[in-house]
């Protein structure tokens, strides 16, 4: 009798907070977020993908969206429209990318020293430029940023209308084009297949009259670039400003969604999408459940979730042979 | 090498500032009409709200030539302690800062330094006898804006977005709970916390949540809040900044905090010697002026509610009323 006095509420808080998980998955609102909160992950998981494909770690990713974030953010507030704004970021990281590049092909460094290193940097010269730039401003300057896309007819569509056809900007249509591109790239074209060679045996590469180290810098140039594109949608797409330190670890989920994803582009979309519908159902929970709970909870379960669903998901990976691995020519 | 340079610096150094004390014809008269040296640090940088008013503070004192002021942003708090130390080295006589993560170390800095003044932001009470605290008292206004949210809500359901529940944050939103209770039972709420003070889309997305689930007056802690606001045709309270001239039409009524009372009294403190501690959170009350409500979007309240709500503030001003303080974290109560 005791012992179901105690377990009473515990069961009910239980089927309650399933009750509630069930009404918030059956809302546009959820999914909505859920592909807002993926939006900058499904960019830089790819961005780091190619990277690691091409056998280069890339550390460097948590600081090269700091600087997207700025760079996307302040084009457009000195008079940039938003896609020069977007082409800007990703010329950033590109920028960035040939540095991690070069102390990491050529030079032959380590990739995670030289990773770290980009990421101190690229935040601490963001910062710098930032407060040289705006020296004394209240708060930080607006932008008009990107707009939802509603599109004709398909908006319609219960559920998947109001969240996927509109309420999604040009940046979240141009992440998922990504994925796909990405993919074609990868498995389709001979480009493609140079980059994952260097991966797996850059000497086999080499025997097939590929440039082993233009083909990493080049995977590490435009990989880096896309996590700038991802910083740029934070502050030009789901926030309109930038603030210090807004990037918030986004940068480091990314680098555990690749492993999640084991290298592959269509696995990363789904992790990122998994990452935010877990984040999107933590925000909702808090609201709900959230004055039986303490509030760390929720906040911890989108990374507990990923942890768990990694170590399933990893089981099978198998990682790019030469990754972290550096090729020196006609090294045996 | 290095120590011989060194003691030769502070040779000259010594003989020089001699030179200049018996140049200047005493050292007491001098000093009256010097500006004394004030350094901030803090941790995080100068836009955000809370330190904003600190900061607004100092520059006008600046500007009346009553102080120099230095200041170091994005502090770390594990740096924190060796900031403390420079500025206090180089002879500062102010130090002004926020140390609700390094309580403890920043105590024994200035017991390290006693004829440094610490002025700082703080969960704790004064310690020693230079280190006074402060702290952004305004849960009188947040109370009077807690009546207008109240007042306004037609779903009667108000959603709260917080960064963490320390302290201060806890007591101004216990305060606008109270205050919009007083004028409608009714209301309930929803309240959020993203773990980060600076994470605008995430706390966009809380504000999301709550407005798509009911809540039609938002409690702008964070920045994000406020843009979801105006994003999805909801009204929005202000908190410690002034933001409705940013958001027209979105923000109605926002509780403001002012650090000059608070930094201009440790200022006078020092310049006459008294500097002791002390607890300085009283000078950020409103009878002190340290805090206020900003003019209320009157063209969207209506007059009954203003009306009541200024007679509200009145009775805080005249000591009639007295704000509740509750420093516990906040739950949804829905």
């Amino acid at each position: 009798m005791l012992g179901f006095a105690v377990l009473n509420p515990t069961y009910e808080t239980v089927s309650d907070s399933m009750l509630e998980t069930l009404d918030i998955l059956l809302t546009a609102s959820f999914w909505a977020a859920t592909l807002r909160i993926a939006t900058p992950l499904i960019f830089g998981t790819l961005g780091e993908l190619i990277c690691e494909r091409a056998g280069v770690l890339n550390l460097g990713i948590e600081g090269i969206m700091v600087a997207g974030a700025l760079i996307g953010w302040l084009s457009v507030y000195m008079g940039a429209d938003l896609v020069t704004g977007v082409a800007l970021a990703f010329l950033t990281g590109v920028a960035f990318g040939l540095l991690h590049g070069a102390l990491t092909v050529p030079l032959a460094l380590s990739q995670h020293v030289s990773g770290i290193g980009i990421t101190l940097l690229a935040t601490s010269l963001s910062y710098y430029a930032y407060r040289i730039i705006l020296p004394d401003v209240p708060s930080p300057p607006r932008i008009e940023p990107f707009q939802p896309i509603v599109w004709p007819i398909l908006s319609e569509i219960p559920l998947i209308g109001p969240s996927l056809f509109a309420g999604q900007t040009a940046m979240t249509w141009l992440a998922l084009a990504l994925v796909a591109l990405t993919a074609w790239v990868l498995y389709r074209t001979p480009v493609g297949l140079a980059v994952r060679a260097c991966g797996e045996n850059p000497a086999a590469a080499e025997a097939q009259g590929i440039d082993v180290t233009a083909v990493r810098m080049g995977a590490v140039a435009v990989g880096s670039g896309l996590m700038a594109v991802g910083g740029a949608f934070l502050t030009m797409s789901a926030f309109n400003a930038f603030f210090f330190e807004m990037i918030n670890g986004r940068g480091w989920i990314c680098i555990a969604l690749v492993v999640f994803a084991s290298w592959r582009p269509g696995k990363a979309l789904l992790g990122a999408l998994l990452f935010g519908a877990f984040d999107a159902l933590q925000v909702r929970l808090q609201q709900t459940i959230g004055g039986d709970l303490p509030y760390q909870l929720f906040l911890m379960l989108p990374f507990v979730l990923s942890i768990l669903a990694l170590i399933v998901m990893s089981r099978r990976a198998a990682y790019p042979k030469a990754l972290m691995v550096p090729y020196r020519k006609g090294e045996r | 090498m290095a120590t011989r340079r060194g003691f030769v610096q502070a040779g000259l150094g010594a003989a020089l500032g001699l030179a200049a004390a018996m140049g200047a014809g005493g050292p007491a008269l001098a000093q009256e009409a010097e500006p004394i040296d004030v350094a901030a640090i803090y941790t995080v940088p100068v836009e955000q709200q809370w330190v904003s008013r600190i900061h607004l503070a100092l520059q006008a004192a600046e500007e009346r030539g009553d102080v120099t002021y230095t200041f170091s942003e994005n502090v770390a708090n594990t740096d924190y302690e060796r900031v403390m130390r420079e500025y206090a080295d180089q002879g500062i006589d102010l130090i002004v800062g926020e140390v609700f993560g390094v309580e403890r170390a920043a105590r024994e800095v200035a017991a390290d330094y006693p004829d440094t003044a610490f002025l700082m932001g703080s969960s704790f009470g004064p310690a020693g006898e230079n280190f006074s605290v402060f702290d952004n008292w305004i849960h009188e206004p947040s109370y009077l804006t807690g009546m207008v949210a109240g007042s306004m809500t037609e779903s009667n359901l108000i959603g709260m977005v917080g960064g963490y529940p320390i302290p201060e944050v806890n007591r101004l939103m216990h305060a606008f709970m109270d205050g919009a209770r007083e004028v409608n039972p009714e209301v309930q709420f929803l309240v959020s916390f993203i773990g980060s003070w600076y994470d605008p889309p995430a706390a966009q997305e809380a504000a999301f949540a709550m407005i798509d689930s009911g809540a039609d007056i938002m409690y702008a802690e964070r920045y994000g809040v406020s843009d979801a606001a105006e994003e999805r045709g909801v009204y929005a309270i202000g908190n410690v900044i002034d933001t409705q001239e940013e958001y027209p039409g979105t923000v109605i009524a926002s509780a403001l905090w002012h650090m000059e009372p608070t930094i201009d009294r440790a200022i006078a403190a020092v310049r006459d010697g008294s500097f002791t501690a002390e607890d300085y959170g009283p000078y950020s009350y409103m009878a002190h002026g340290g805090g206020s409500l900003a003019p209320m979007s009157a063209d969207i309240i209506p007059g009954d509610v203003l009306d009541m709500v200024e007679a509200k503030r009145q009775e805080i001003l005249d000591g009639l009323f007295r704000v509740n303080v509750n420093d516990t974290e906040p739950r949804s109560t829905r």
